[in-house]
């Protein structure tokens, strides 16, 4: 059984971030094929406050995104938490009622019910299942009718295109925007420092348990009391992301899990499409709606360059470099060189 | 009121065949654990050197009167991992399964789910159920009040705690030994093997924070769940999962062993784990949904 969305794009399908309603009408007015979300709670990756959506406001953006054509798909993709599970299958129903697209989900019980009381919406695998095997994938689409996997960052372009060759479900990877350095869904790094993690409670590194600490002429980013990284005076100081900070291993002091880069795949486009993915997915729900407009049109605008046989790698460059406030990016795992 | 048990995980690090077989030869005769999981879990580029261990070793603990359980790799990427999955899965024994990979490939047969695969709530538990899970250890960041849930919607498996050893906190498609010696992870040279227990991984301010160990990232601080067997009994749990390390399990084994039989109490327990040449501090703050890192008596 195959679940059509509102819109099936010839094109890659380019999946865009809509963290709240504003986001959301950015998104669709400045071309995406389909935007994502999730509700104002723990049941979504992204639980951060002002962000997210009431179920009425989802049941207005899924109205304002079908008039316009564009899909509109949610995550539930956290892990429920035991003796709560209701409030995860709440969601399920939620979603389904509001005529949404598909459901983004990881938890096998969310999986489960999702199957059981609502066969007739889409399922799409999250990342946070880091589903990376044709085993794995074809389990989770005989088990539970996947029929989308977004596949983790740890992923070369080769490993992408040989596995889309052995399964059957499409496949949705990550081109732009935040970068996780660990396998997603299978970290606990931010709950060892602060007891709150994405599979926890939907958030990484969170912000209360950040401080800035000035000691002598050096200012310490901390997270839960560890330093994750230093400054000097005159340098800009970072977010203390827990995997992007500066620890001292092997007698030097490196940022050996990454540097505090973004994921930037752009210039990758054209072999991601050859690699046969589905869609492209966007990175970025805690962003405002004229970062979100602006990274939209960029990639929407290099889909349809691609489409028509271009290459629109140098303008969409150089529209995104803005959006990266000087920041450095990177293609992560898509190149083998970055393990 | 059964028994509560003892069981020793996988090791995580890269020991040398030799090693392996030097360390589960006394594991099989003197520790008193009656479960062991034994596999390579963390990197397939190991396991051309430490299969030739395995079959030596299974014996040996058999033997021993230990029931092995293989335990498959965590994060399967390339077709070496996917193989040795498939091969694991076939064998007539135990299988522990750590990534939903393997579990497609064990279907119908009775495994264990290791603490790599996310169950966080009785229905993924359930769900795991109908396909053959006799057993659950759950990811180390799980409160033990989510554990006791689990443990009472699912009485027809044994749920194992995490309780010594320490954390495994992430996997990636990074290798962070290769990368702290300026290599890449398809030239590492095997350099994980420099660290028995896992590289240390200090703050700016040389606060002891993690341990890389390949593309794996664990805590520096050593998990001690030094509960007592009526709390830990109360709380659904049916067996202790011992994490292997370069100290001397027998006795760590025994002292859990002596807890669990109210020989010893808590304290003593503490004051024994204490007395031992950790590779980092005591900690137990996850399970009281807390940061990991912490230590609460």
């Amino acid at each position: 059984m195959s679940l059509q969305m509102t819109n099936t794009p010839k094109t890659m399908e380019l999946v865009c971030p809509a963290g709240t309603p504003a986001a959301l009408k950015a998104a669709v007015d400045a071309g995406a094929h389909t935007v994502y979300c999730g509700f104002r709670n723990e049941t979504n990756a992204r639980n951060f406050p002002g962000l997210n959506f009431s179920v009425r406001e989802l049941r207005e953006g899924v109205r304002y995104a079908h008039q316009r054509g564009t899909n509109v798909l949610v995550a539930v993709n956290t892990f429920a938490r035991a003796g709560d599970v209701g409030i995860w299958t709440k969601a399920v129903d939620d979603i389904a009622a509001c005529g949404a697209d598909a459901i983004i989900a990881a938890d096998l019980a969310v999986l489960d019910y999702a199957l059981k009381h609502h066969p007739q919406i889409r399922l799409h695998l999250s990342v946070q299942a880091a589903a990376a095997t044709p085993e794995a994938i074809n389990f989770y689409a005989e088990t539970f009718g996947v029929q989308r996997v977004v596949l983790p960052r740890v992923m070369s372009v080769e490993e992408i295109e040989k596995l889309n060759a052995e399964i059957d479900v499409e496949t949705e990877v990550f081109v732009f925007g935040g970068l996780c350095v660990m396998t997603e869904g299978r970290c606990s790094l931010s709950s060892y420092a602060t007891g709150k993690s994405p599979n926890l409670t939907g958030v990484c590194s969170p912000p209360g348990d950040v401080s800035y600490d000035e000691e002598g002429d050096k200012l310490f980013a901390r997270l839960g009391g560890f330093t994750i990284d230093g400054f000097n005076a005159g340098e800009s100081a970072g977010y203390p992301t827990l995997c992007k900070g500066r620890f001292n291993a092997n007698d030097e002091t490196s940022y050996l899990f990454e540097d505090p880069v973004s994921l930037n795949a752009a210039a990758l486009l054209p072999r991601l499409k050859k690699a046969g993915i589905t869609a492209l997915k966007i990175e970025g729900r805690q962003r405002g709606k004229a970062y979100i407009s602006q990274v939209v049109k960029a990639f929407r605008q290099a889909v349809d360059v691609l489409d028509a046989g271009g290459n629109a790698e140098a303008e969409v460059s150089a529209m995104l470099s803005a959006m990266t406030e000087g920041g450095r990016e990177t293609t992560g795992a898509y190149k083998k060189i970055w393990r | 009121m059964s028994a509560i048990e003892l069981a020793l995980g996988p090791s995580f690090f890269n020991w040398s065949a030799e090693y392996l077989h030097d360390f589960y030869a006394r594991v099989a005769d003197e520790a008193p654990v009656s479960r062991v999981y034994i596999g390579e879990v963390i990197c397939g580029k190991r396991m051309p050197f430490n299969d030739k261990a395995w079959p030596q070793v299974i014996e040996r603990l058999e033997r021993g009167g230990k029931q092995v359980v293989l335990s498959t790799i965590a994060l399967p990427v390339t077709k070496r991992d996917r193989n040795s999955i498939a091969d694991l899965c076939e064998m007539d024994m135990l299988v522990e399964v750590n990534d939903v990979a393997a579990l497609a490939k064990r279907a119908g047969k009775p495994f264990a789910v290791g603490p790599f695969f996310n169950v966080y709530n009785e229905g993924a538990a359930q769900t795991l159920i109908d396909r053959g899970m006799e057993s659950l250890c759950p990811p180390v960041e799980l409160p033990l009040s989510s554990l006791a849930t689990i443990a009472k919607a699912c009485p027809q498996i044994t749920t194992e705690l995490f309780a010594f050893g320490r954390l495994p906190l992430a996997v990636s498609g990074r290798c962070y030994h290769a990368r702290a010696h300026k290599l890449h992870k398809d030239s590492c040279q095997f350099i994980c093997d420099r660290d028995l227990d896992g590289m240390d991984v200090d703050t700016l301010d040389n606060q002891q924070f993690l341990a890389a160990n390949g593309i794996q990232t664990l805590s520096h601080s050593v998990q001690a769940l030094t509960m007592a067997a009526d709390e830990l009994r109360a709380n659904g749990v049916g067996r202790l999962r011992l994490s292997p390390h370069s100290i001397d399990m027998v006795k760590v084994s025994e002292d859990y062993a002596a807890m669990l039989a109210d020989r010893i109490n808590s304290e003593e327990l503490e004051a024994r784990l204490r007395s031992l040449p950790l590779p980092g501090a005591l900690a137990n703050g996850y399970v009281g949904g807390k940061p990991g890192h912490l230590w609460a008596d």
